[in-house]
């Protein structure tokens, strides 16, 4: 059964009041779609051009009032998925995810267990270009990537696109939005760029599914992905952790081992 | 310039050892440079990592942060999770260009006074040969018409 | 009617010469890995060639992202407050469209309105415009449908059309006259025809949405359009007619400075209040918001519309929300 079929046949049924894909938008684009009526279905498609994660929707108050929702996941919004039921944001039964093959074919995966085994056949999360791209960083000096970044940083105007596309963002209450005290400052200047955008990479370590759309949502052009990469690199390479691969909340910064190892502690 | 050039560098240290092993510094008479300011927290554990970058925006050189040995935290555990958020944030911290080699993380008991000044003494000398952190302080006016 | 003129590409060149001369610097669209930017230049040949805007909005010469607004330092028993004065370049605007052009008409209409913003007045005083009309459009573009065009004049100082070897060039202002009296040999007779200009095909009355909007403020509409809004800020920022902005304090026990910054009302938090009620609590209020205070409030408090139909919000979008196609959709029938 391909997404329409699927989709349509949710919807009349009734076992979701929306399902959450993607259609045509301007100029070749794809954007995200709630299909709500089964005649709406019609308007879904599912291409390569479909990549964002449509996992940051569900926990947003507007979609929960809805009701029960199937999302058309791709890896990354499963990742996100999973990643959120350990967080305890979203439980198996308000949302339905599925998979669709490169035939068109969808597969509903309706328990947290099918999930993880769908994605135990996915490659790894980062591409081949962002691994590019972070390997030839690594590879400048200390000096060069400092200028790199105050660069693509300068362009930053703190529309917060990033945050807000990302599945991890779900909190009312954002840190940036706190003014007892004023932890990190709004405006985007230097250091106000600076701060937001290290505190948001770190409070996603060890979180971050790798999706990228914090990247193509930046309307100037900042590879703001590449921070909340690293980070996640790192808690991979360092303590074996991944986000987004169970349901079960391993999360590397509020667990530790012992025998952590570190080269940097005197 | 640079010959009269004294750094500025803060102390991020736990209050059961490494407070302590710095006062057994100053009992023993040990001798040490004053240019670390030294902020007591209750435990490494404690230490956001956002203190750092203030640190830095606020006109310090370097940066000290250190609390007691593995498996001797007066909470349990706490520095073992400051452990693990250093080698995170360190690494993004290099990732961006930051210099990571301001910054000196150590476990210092609370009989460690030697330690201590020693430690204290070599950071200071360090960054007195790297000189001021501009590149980091010039931040704090930049970026506003 | 505008005096009217040809300038062929060296003497434009040569017209960025006699402009810094004259102590200008010239910001205008320059690709930069991939986008189209604004930024200072010197040579016509620094200029973009082909493009059709920038992602940003030349607003920033006027209204910056950030900007000092007042300073002060405290010592006991006293304190000494400087206000800032706003570092007002004199500058060109090149290669922006008509529709930009026309934005600026929106931000003056809110700065000048009850209080004259000191900050804003000196930076426009100091700005020239010259505008080029465009040959080329993309789906987001809809400036026909609010008023404007592809070779709308308004707003512009001199607004250039391409032509074979150069532009024509229409001189409509004095701060346009005064650059022209620079090198008044540059400016030769026209002649010749210009390029023809892009077609964009009106999608919505303008007039017609006005008058629909007071019915529609309870329509469903606006919820189902917003479904898909993520809440950023992305959309106010690119906009060329936004202007809301947010006031930070940033001090500590011995001096501070309060600076302004650019603010969107589609942030959660835009409408809350110090009481905890927010007039605004969900996406679909904020959107609603959105549409009615450009099409709604503007014309009827300023007499204009706060949008130019330059399609940056469109483009600047995680999510594609269209504001064409969002506003034709709301004057079609209503459906069940």
């Amino acid at each position: 059964m391909d997404l329409i079929e699927k989709a349509e046949q949710l919807l009349q049924s009734g076992d979701v009041k929306a399902v959450l894909g993607f259609e045509a938008g301007t100029g070749g684009t794809r954007r995200p779609a709630f299909a709500r009526r089964p005649g709406q279905a019609r308007r879904l498609v599912f291409d390569d051009a479909c990549v964002q994660n449509l996992a940051s929707y569900v926990t947003r108050k507007e979609t929960r009032r809805l009701g029960k929702v199937a999302v058309a996941a791709r890896p990354g919004a499963l990742r996100a998925l999973l990643q959120l039921m350990a967080e305890r944001q979203i439980q198996e039964q308000d949302v339905l995810p599925l998979a669709v093959d490169a035939a068109g074919q969808v597969a509903e995966l309706p328990t947290a267990q099918a999930i993880e085994e769908h994605l135990a056949l996915e490659p790894g999360p980062v591409s081949a270009r962002d691994r590019e791209l972070l390997d030839r960083l690594g590879k400048l000096s200390r000096a060069e990537r400092w200028a790199f970044w105050q660069g693509e940083l300068g362009r930053c105007v703190k529309c917060y696109a990033c945050r807000n596309s990302c599945p991890m963002c779900y909190c009312e209450h954002c840190t940036m939005d706190c003014n007892r005290p004023q932890w990190v400052p709004v405006p985007s200047h230097a250091l106000g760029n600076l701060e937001y955008h290290m505190v948001r990479a770190m409070h996603l370590a060890g979180r971050c599914v790798q999706c990228g759309d914090c990247g193509r949502a930046c309307p100037v052009g900042i590879p703001i992905h590449l921070l909340t990469f690293n980070a996640e690199e790192t808690v991979h390479a360092q303590f074996g952790q991944r986000a987004g691969a169970s349901a079960k909340l391993d999360y590397a910064l509020s667990t530790f081992r012992p025998d952590d190892k570190e080269t940097f502690i005197r | 310039m640079t010959d009269t050039f004294e750094p500025k560098i803060t102390a991020f240290v736990c209050n059961w050892c490494t407070y302590a092993g710095a006062d057994l510094t100053g009992t023993s008479r040990i001798k040490y440079p004053s240019n670390v300011r030294v902020l007591r927290l209750p435990c490494t554990g404690r230490i956001d990592f956002m203190l750092l970058a203030k640190a830095f925006a606020r006109g310090s050189d370097g940066i000290i942060i250190s609390g007691c040995h593995p498996n001797d935290c007066h909470y349990t555990s706490g520095n073992y999770h400051a452990r693990r958020r250093w080698m995170v944030y360190r690494n993004l911290m290099d990732f961006m260009g930051i210099d990571t080699s301001r910054i000196t993380f150590s476990w210092v008991s609370a009989a460690e006074g030697a330690k201590w000044a020693e430690l204290v003494n070599e950071v200071t000398e360090g960054i007195r040969a790297m000189g001021p952190y501009t590149e980091y302080q010039e931040l704090a006016h930049a970026g506003v018409e | 009617m505008a005096d009217q003129f040809q300038l062929s590409s060296a003497s434009l060149d040569a017209l960025f010469t006699a402009l810094q001369g004259d102590g200008r610097r010239i910001l205008a669209p320059t690709d930069r890995d991939g986008r189209t930017e604004l930024n200072p230049v010197q040579t016509l040949g620094q200029v973009a060639r082909d493009y059709v805007q920038t992602a940003l909005s030349a607003k920033e010469t006027v209204f910056p992202k950030v900007e000092q607004l007042l300073s002060y330092s405290m010592a006991p028993g006293q304190v000494e407050l400087v206000d800032a004065e706003p570092r007002a370049l004199p500058t060109v605007l090149f290669g922006i469209r008509p529709c930009e052009a026309g934005g600026f008409a929106a931000l003056d209409a809110v700065f000048n309105w009850d209080t004259r913003d000191r900050f804003f007045n000196a930076r426009m005083e100091q700005l020239a415009i010259i505008g080029v009309a465009c040959t080329r459009k993309d789906d987001a573009c809809f400036c026909t449908s609010v008023g404007g065009g592809p070779g709308s004049t308004r707003g512009s100082d001199i607004l250039l059309t391409p032509a074979a070897g150069g532009f024509l060039a229409q001189v409509l202002t004095d701060k346009g006259r005064a650059i022209q009296a620079l090198a008044p040999e540059l400016f030769a007779p026209a002649a010749g025809l210009a390029a023809p200009l892009a077609e964009v095909p009106a999608a919505f009355d303008h007039a017609a949405l006005t008058a629909r909007l007071p019915e529609l403020f309870d329509s469903p509409i606006w919820d189902d359009q917003a479904l898909r809004c993520l809440g950023c800020g992305a959309c106010a920022f690119v906009c060329p007619a936004c202007v809301c902005f947010d006031i930070q304090e940033e001090a500590d026990k011995k001096a501070g400075r309060r600076l302004r910054a650019w603010d969107s009302c589609g942030f959660a938090m835009f409408t809350l209040h110090a009481s905890g009620h927010n007039p605004r609590p969900a996406q679909g209020a904020r959107w609603r918001q959105r549409v009615y205070h450009k099409f709604a409030t503007y014309p009827d408090r300023y007499g204009m519309l706060g949008c130019v139909g330059c399609g940056k919000c469109t483009r600047a979008c995680p999510v594609d929300m269209n504001l064409q196609e969002h506003l034709t959709q709301a004057m079609a029938p209503v459906e069940s």
